[in-house]
């Protein structure tokens, strides 16, 4: 099986952003970058599944050149090729799922594994859209995927309001990871250093011919309002009381 | 402007509640371009959700039915909404942020090769541009959004608008004619989360615990206090991950999104994937031993306690003061 793994890299989720003071973007100075945590989970999926019905597993993103340092992660935990396509960072969800639909024909993948959601922009779109334009079945929020005996189908458990569904689709499909699909492994030292022999081919982005205007264009940025929080009882008595007297709520 | 198009979420025939922010959210909007607003329900024979969403302050319901509909799928509801926004030239179309409307709207989007904001909080105009307010970065960032192109389609947050009023003048339902085209994809099964509790978004209460209640079986001191407060149950996502609470309770960015009156927070140290989901909470409680827990800053009411000991001694209290 032939599974392509889109991922994306993220400012660690684990730090708290800062906002430029003009509102024009993110500070992302001495920001570590990551693999999205979702993407990480769509990768360790996809070598679970090359582990079991062998196959190939090519990891692709799409964005700026420093990007091959956490496509050089998905390598070192085990997937055998990359695909990145270079691009500035202000592709929408519908540029990005229409550049991957091209990388998608172009390697006749028989699978398109992905994160739910990046924990940036929060979109939560990409792989739904791809699932469109390619005509594909999507199964979104996976946290069970079952191949039938013949390979051709896979019912899928996904995380839904109200608690869990099962819904079957026929292969080429796309599927987005939830959290509980897997827990990712580590990239092994052994494997950090074949990571980097590893193919990883750079693609300009003019050379696909997709149309990459924005559509959904992010003017600027605040900060939300701040909650005054750090208020302090002494014991359950007070909790109480002031919930009764103070909040009105009990 | 075009018209605006709501399309309706419900499980099996019982109509969510969640739609009445979408309409909310739909409404601001044609009060910002104008154009009406509308309601679609797709299903099979839910005739009663379509009455439902006619006193929502609708021009008008839209009443697409079929067994193919019968089943929610991203597939056939994505075409199926495509069809009629085609057919009444809508300009805009609205869906909850729930994992429904996550999941065929940018399918929709798709289709369409139309611009979405997802997990809307805001919309106003800035002279003639309409400008869109969404949260980024675990809502660390708010986003001021432009769409280009159209139809427009969002989905809602629904903590960010009020619900609609219910149970106005009833709107006329109509019978659209849609087909249903499955891509590969087929229902199988679906396992509910059976509780008696109140839902966790439309809860007026919730409790939620984290990874310091150490057991499933010690939710149980939660669902005491739950029950005895009438609120819904909530989850860290550390509870969930170690299959301590079903998925649907995880409360955080990438799970429920909740906004209730009370929110009290037992052994959730408060990471900010988890305040993602709750810090607009009107009036927050957090119970947890260790003082520097995150959680303690966004807290109204923090106690520094052992939960096993804090939340007995709560209920006791409640009930004292429940009986005087």
């Amino acid at each position: 099986m032939k599974i392509l793994v889109a991922i994306k890299p993220v400012p660690n989720p684990d730090e708290k952003v800062k906002i430029k003071g003009d509102g024009s973007g993110i500070v992302l100075d001495n920001i570590k970058m990551v693999v999205n945590p979702f993407c990480e989970i769509a990768v360790e999926e996809a070598l679970r599944i090359r582990e079991k019905l062998t196959g190939e597993v090519v990891v692709v993103t799409v964005g700026p050149k420093e990007g091959e340092q956490q496509v050089r992660t998905a390598l070192a935990m085990g997937a055998d090729r990359a695909v990145l396509v270079e691009a500035g960072t202000d592709l929408d969800s519908l540029a990005v799922a229409k550049v991957l639909a091209k990388v998608v024909a172009d390697e006749k993948a028989d699978l398109v594994l992905m994160g739910k959601q990046a924990v940036d922009d929060d979109n939560n779109q990409v792989g739904q859209i791809l699932a469109a334009v390619l005509g594909w079945p999507q199964a979104t929020f996976a946290s069970k995927i079952e191949f039938a005996a013949d390979n051709r189908k896979a019912n899928v458990t996904r995380e839904v309001d109200g608690g869990l569904e099962t819904i079957e689709v026929a292969l080429p499909a796309v599927v987005t990871t939830d959290l509980r699909l897997n827990e990712p492994r580590y990239a092994s030292l052994p494997g950090i250093m074949k990571a980097k022999k590893k193919e990883l081919k750079v693609v300009p982005l003019a050379s696909l011919g997709v149309d990459t205007a924005p559509r959904v264009k992010v003017l600027s940025y605040a900060a939300p309002k701040q909650r005054a929080g750090g208020g302090r009882v002494a014991d359950v008595a007070e909790l109480v009381s002031k919930l009764k007297s103070e909040a009105k709520v009990l | 402007m075009a018209d605006i198009l709501v399309v309706v979420e419900h499980q099996e025939g019982v109509f969510k509640k969640n739609t009445l922010s979408v309409v909310s959210a739909a409404k601001a909007l044609a009060g910002l371009t104008g154009g009406e607003v509308d309601a679609l329900v797709l299903g099979d024979s839910v005739a009663a959700v379509a009455g439902v969403a006619a006193g929502t302050g609708v021009r008008k319901v839209l009443l697409g039915e079929g067994a193919a509909f019968g089943k929610y799928l991203a597939s056939t509801y994505a075409g199926a909404v495509a069809q009629v926004v085609k057919a009444g030239a809508y300009g805009a179309v609205f869906a909850p942020a729930s994992t429904f409307g996550k999941d065929f709207m940018p399918r929709l989007s798709g289709l369409l090769d139309a611009p979405l904001a997802s997990d809307i909080v805001g919309l106003e105009k800035v002279g003639d541009a309409l400008r869109v307010k969404r949260p980024m970065y675990a809502g660390n960032a708010i986003g001021t959004v432009e769409l280009v192109g159209g139809p427009l389609l969002f989905t809602v947050r629904q903590t960010a608008f009020d619900a609609a009023a219910m149970g106005g003048a009833k709107a006329p339902v109509e019978k659209v004619a849609v087909t249903a085209e499955a891509w590969g994809m087929a229902f199988v099964s679906r396992q509910e989360t059976k509780s008696e509790r109140p839902e966790l978004t439309e809860a007026r209460m919730i409790v939620s615990a984290g990874r310091g209640i150490k057991a499933q079986e010690n939710f149980k001191l939660v669902e005491e206090l739950a029950d005895l407060l009438n609120a819904a149950i909530g989850a860290s996502r550390a509870a969930v991950d170690a299959g301590w609470a079903p998925n649907d309770w995880q409360v955080g960015q990438t799970g429920k999104i909740v906004a209730p009156e009370l929110y009290i927070a037992l052994g959730i140290s408060g990471a900010i994937q988890h305040l993602a989901g709750m810090k607009d909470s009107k009036v927050i409680v957090a119970i947890n031993k260790d003082e520097e827990a995150p959680i303690f800053q966004v807290a109204d009411y923090g106690l520094v306690a052992d939960l096993f000991k804090a939340v007995p001694e709560m209920v006791a209290e409640i009930k004292k003061l429940k009986s005087a």
